[in-house]
């Protein structure tokens, strides 16, 4: 190679460079090479010059279009993106407004479309103007340096049909050039080291593998536990079953439950007493002697337990209720009166299940009260019962005087 | 030409637009003038003591942070009745720096005001490393920052979507947005200048680093066209942008409904704050800057000057807006916010927000005698202050707000941990250590910018 050639690439002429002394110059210069009849040519400045696009001839940039498209996009894309993620795909109920209402939409269309179209702007100053662009002919010239300081230059292509070393300089020359100078064609591979080629291929590759290997991991079954990278709540100063304790004589973390625990659905013993069924229905007779303690025991407790709400005459006027109904609670059942017939006619086994398990808006008092004191209350409820719809027939002989 | 002068520079005539830079600088000097900054094969002793005091505070907090990764949020102060405590100041407080920067860049670029041209660089960049350690804040302060990410719209096993119309989201868009655009609006404006570094690099690590960053960039015709073009219309989509970001930050507050906070003047309010602080931050910045690095003749006191001047104007536009509150306060005639009010000024709280009213609304108004909007090391003292007033405003609106609310049975006071107290010293680190390192390696003045506006720029 002879040493131009070692320098530039090759030796073949890219082009011609000539420096102007200012911007004037030129755009004086631009307008003449343009009234020449050249279009491979190009004008180099440190600063925008205005003036510099027209007077050469060239036409205004697309680029507000592209920013203007690109906002629409952002704007649409926000608007379709709220619309499905919290509309319908999920529709989020926020405070009983509608799912989808453009007011509470606007500042992330507003700022969706600022988005959009800043990238656009920034990308597209870039693309259109072909950067990046790692190599140039004419970054070869050292007096082309000064362009980004203080040079101004005017280059016309080797590859434009008017093009002829000669009558070019001497057109440069005309359109008062400071001095020319030819730049030569340079090998695009030049400056890029061998090894970068593969090494960039390599990498990618290697870049490749973490989403293949989540997209696999995504799609297969595994019996192995998860990879759980950072532990949140996993770690807890807790016991975990099987593990040992220092606190416990026992030295064991789990602990028995208590002497006389059943497991759910184990078979009960006297269904009568506990659950108040004889052969799966509601018992009509009681588990329990009736005795005037056991009656005395239910007015007590139904007095604690019942009253409040059910009244203690039980007629569903309780202080409970009163207050209800005279703030005009909108959410209030009134207990049922104990006299109506649908309760009075109830067998004694499904009172005590009301007792145990509750009923519609009634809360459970099985954990409250143990077994033999519902079955008293049951009794006590009775009594309330039969009190209304007595006769003289159910009262001691000896005591009816006292009646009359 | 005769050379300028610092009082044709500071001329108040009306009839003849002041000269912009110093001196007698032609195309060359100003590329000499600020190349040599970067191009300095050593630095100054000043930037060395500087870089290690801001490195070490920058350790500092990303030290705290782990610390808090590792324990969890009860490290902070933040705790009922006061949930937001430093992590929401610091966070309103940095971003608000930012809006300086974008006022500078793009506010006063559209309406030409060419004297913008020598310390929008660094304002813009005093932006994005404000928003930098801005969005830390609130990332850090979610408890599990490694799920962050579902902060983002994408199909996820949890069949989950985030609240598009919650304002904490608008707020992570909105904050993402002017960090990418203000990025990208700073980068565009440097791709020139960094071509300039690019061509005057005499080592192959510089010609290689800036050639990268250059993209190639030769500054002919139809590239300059085309980033004008851009450069307008980034300009053009920052201006509500950044107007929007504050307002959408102060709707974090506004939506909610505590007393002090659900006020509809939160959006002015805070944006006026916003650029209020930010440029008491660019005064901060620029004096001490432009007498290290030598850029007296480009940026001259005129800017500071007017930098000063604006800050008087928002501090008066932030006193407007207190006595406003006040205002509403009294007017709405609700009890809670009445008391609200009574209980900033008069409350535990007191102290802050009486240092706020001192330093955001008596200080500034030394800024009516020409002495102090041009003498540097005062006007340092008042930027400084200011910037206190501002972090102090944030406190007030945050904590005292929060420590009061409707119940008094659930009151309390807030305490910061030293960890929080850390962790605010050590963003200033990150600020400046970012800062530092962007005034050693990058063109800190828009070069193609001034010679644009250069009297000299054509000879003859
Ligand atoms: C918290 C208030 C409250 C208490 C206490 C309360 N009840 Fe009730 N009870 C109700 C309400 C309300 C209803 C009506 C439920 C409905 O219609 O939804 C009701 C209904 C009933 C009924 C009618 C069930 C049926 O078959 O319709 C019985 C019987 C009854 N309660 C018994 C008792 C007994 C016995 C006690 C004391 C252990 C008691 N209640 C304690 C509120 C209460």
């Amino acid at each position: 190679m002879n040493p131009v050639a070692e320098q530039s690439g090759t030796s073949q002429v890219a082009g011609i460079l000539a420096e102007f002394r200012d911007s004037e110059d030129l755009v004086a210069a631009a307008a003449g090479v343009r009234a020449a009849g050249y279009s491979q040519w190009e004008a180099y400045s440190p600063f925008p010059v205005h003036g510099l696009v027209a007077a050469m001839g060239r036409r205004k940039t697309r680029l507000p279009w592209l920013v203007l498209l690109a906002g629409l996009a952002g704007g649409g894309g926000a608007v379709a993106l709220q619309w499905w993620t919290n509309a319908v795909n999920y529709p989020y109920l926020i405070s009983g407004k509608p799912y989808f209402s453009l007011p509470a939409n606007i500042p992330i269309i507003f700022e969706f479309i600022i988005l959009l179209s800043a990238i656009a702007a920034f990308g597209g100053c870039l693309a259109l103007s072909k950067l990046p662009q790692w190599y140039h002919p004419l970054a070869a010239s050292p007096r082309f340096r000064r362009a980004s300081t203080d040079g101004f230059f005017i280059t016309i292509d080797a590859s434009d049909p008017c093009f002829d070393d000669a009558i070019t300089t001497q057109l440069l020359q005309s359109l008062g050039t400071v001095t020319t100078e030819f730049f030569y064609r340079i090998d695009s591979k030049r400056g890029l080291p061998k090894y970068a080629i593969p090494t960039i291929a390599i990498l990618s590759a290697l870049a490749l593998l973490p989403p293949v290997w989540i997209a696999k991991a995504r799609y297969k079954q595994s019996s192995l536990p998860r990879i759980h990278l950072v532990r949140d709540m996993d770690l807890q100063s807790k016991y975990l079953p099987q593990q040992t304790s220092s606190f416990f004589v026992d030295g064991r973390g789990m602990r028995p439950p208590v002497p006389g625990t059943i497991a759910v659905g184990t078979p009960v013993e006297n269904t009568h007493l506990r659950l108040g069924t004889v052969h799966g229905l509601p018992a009509s007779s009681f588990p329990l002697d009736v005795t005037a303690e056991l009656v005395e025991r239910g007015r007590q407790r139904y007095n604690v337990y019942c009253a409040t709400c059910h009244g203690l005459a039980g007629d569903g006027d309780g202080i409970t209720s009163q207050l209800a109904f005279d703030r005009e609670e909108p959410k209030w059942i009134r207990p049922l009166s104990f006299h109506l017939e649908l309760v009075r006619d109830q067998p004694a086994g499904l009172l005590y299940q009301t007792i145990s398990d509750g009923i519609r808006k009634m809360p459970a008092y099985g954990s409250q009260i143990p077994i033999q004191d519902r079955w008293a209350i049951v009794l006590y409820v009775r009594a309330l019962q039969r009190s209304r719809n007595a006769s003289i027939e159910d009262v001691p002989t000896d005591l009816r005087e006292y009646l009359r | 030409m005769p050379a300028i002068t610092h009082e044709d520079n500071m001329t108040q005539d009306p009839t003849r637009r002041a000269p912009l830079v110093l001196g007698e600088p032609d195309l060359a000097s100003v590329t000499e003038t600020v190349c040599r900054i970067a191009e300095r094969p050593g630095a100054t002793p000043a930037w060395y003591v500087a870089f290690v005091v801001s490195v070490a505070l920058t350790l500092i907090l990303f030290g705290s942070i782990g610390y808090l990764i590792i324990h969890g949020i009860g490290v902070l102060g933040n705790n009922s009745p006061v949930f937001w405590g430093f992590p929401i100041i610091n966070f309103v407080f940095w971003i608000g720096i930012g809006h300086a920067g974008t006022l500078i860049s793009a506010i006063l670029f559209l309406f030409r005001q060419k004297w913008r041209t020598s310390i929008n660089r660094f304002a813009e960049a005093m932006t994005i490393f404000a928003v930098a350690c801005a969005g830390i804040f609130p990332a850090v302060h979610v408890g599990r920052i490694w799920v962050i990410y579902w902060l983002a719209p994408y199909p996820n096993q949890m069949a989950l979507w985030p609240n598009f119309r919650s304002p904490l989201l608008w707020d992570v868009v909105a904050v993402s947005t002017y960090a990418t655009v203000s990025l990208l609006f700073w980068y565009l404006g440097m791709i020139p200048d960094l071509a300039t570094l690019r061509d005057r690099a005499t080592t192959k690590p510089r010609s290689i680093l800036y050639g990268l960053f250059a993209l190639g960039w030769r500054g002919s015709a139809s590239q300059w066209h085309r980033f004008e073009t851009a450069y307008l219309l980034l300009a053009a989509l920052a201006t509500p942008l950044v107007l929007s970001v504050h307002s959408v930050v102060s709707f974090d507050f506004a939506v909610a409904q505590l007393p002090g906070w659900h006020t509809t003047i939160f959006p002015p309010y805070f944006v006026a704050g916003a650029i209020f602080s930010g440029c008491a931050m660019v005064v901060t910045l620029a004096v001490p800057a432009r007498a290290i690095f030598g850029l007296k003749s480009l940026i001259t006191m005129r800017h500071l000057d007017n930098m000063n001047k604006l800050i008087l104007g928002t501090s008066m536009l932030v006193a407007y807006a207190y006595m406003v509150e006040w205002f509403m306060a009294w007017y709405g005639g609700n009890p809670k916010e009445i008391f609200a009010f009574v209980n900033r000024a008069l409350g535990p709280y007191a102290w802050g927000y009486w240092l706020m009213v001192l330093c955001n609304v008596v200080v500034p108004q030394l800024f009516w005698f020409k002495k102090w909007r041009t003498t540097p090391w005062l006007m340092l003292i008042v930027a400084i202050l200011v910037n206190v007033g501002m972090w102090m405003e944030r406190f007030v609106i945050i904590v005292a707000s929060l420590s009061r609310d409707f119940l008094p049975s659930s009151w309390g006071m807030f305490k910061p941990t030293s960890i929080d107290i850390l962790m605010m010293i050590g963003s200033f680190g990150l600020f400046f250590t970012l800062f530092l390192l962007f005034c050693r390696f990058l063109p800190v003045v828009a070069m193609a910018e001034v010679k644009a506006v250069l009297p000299t720029r054509d000879p003859r």
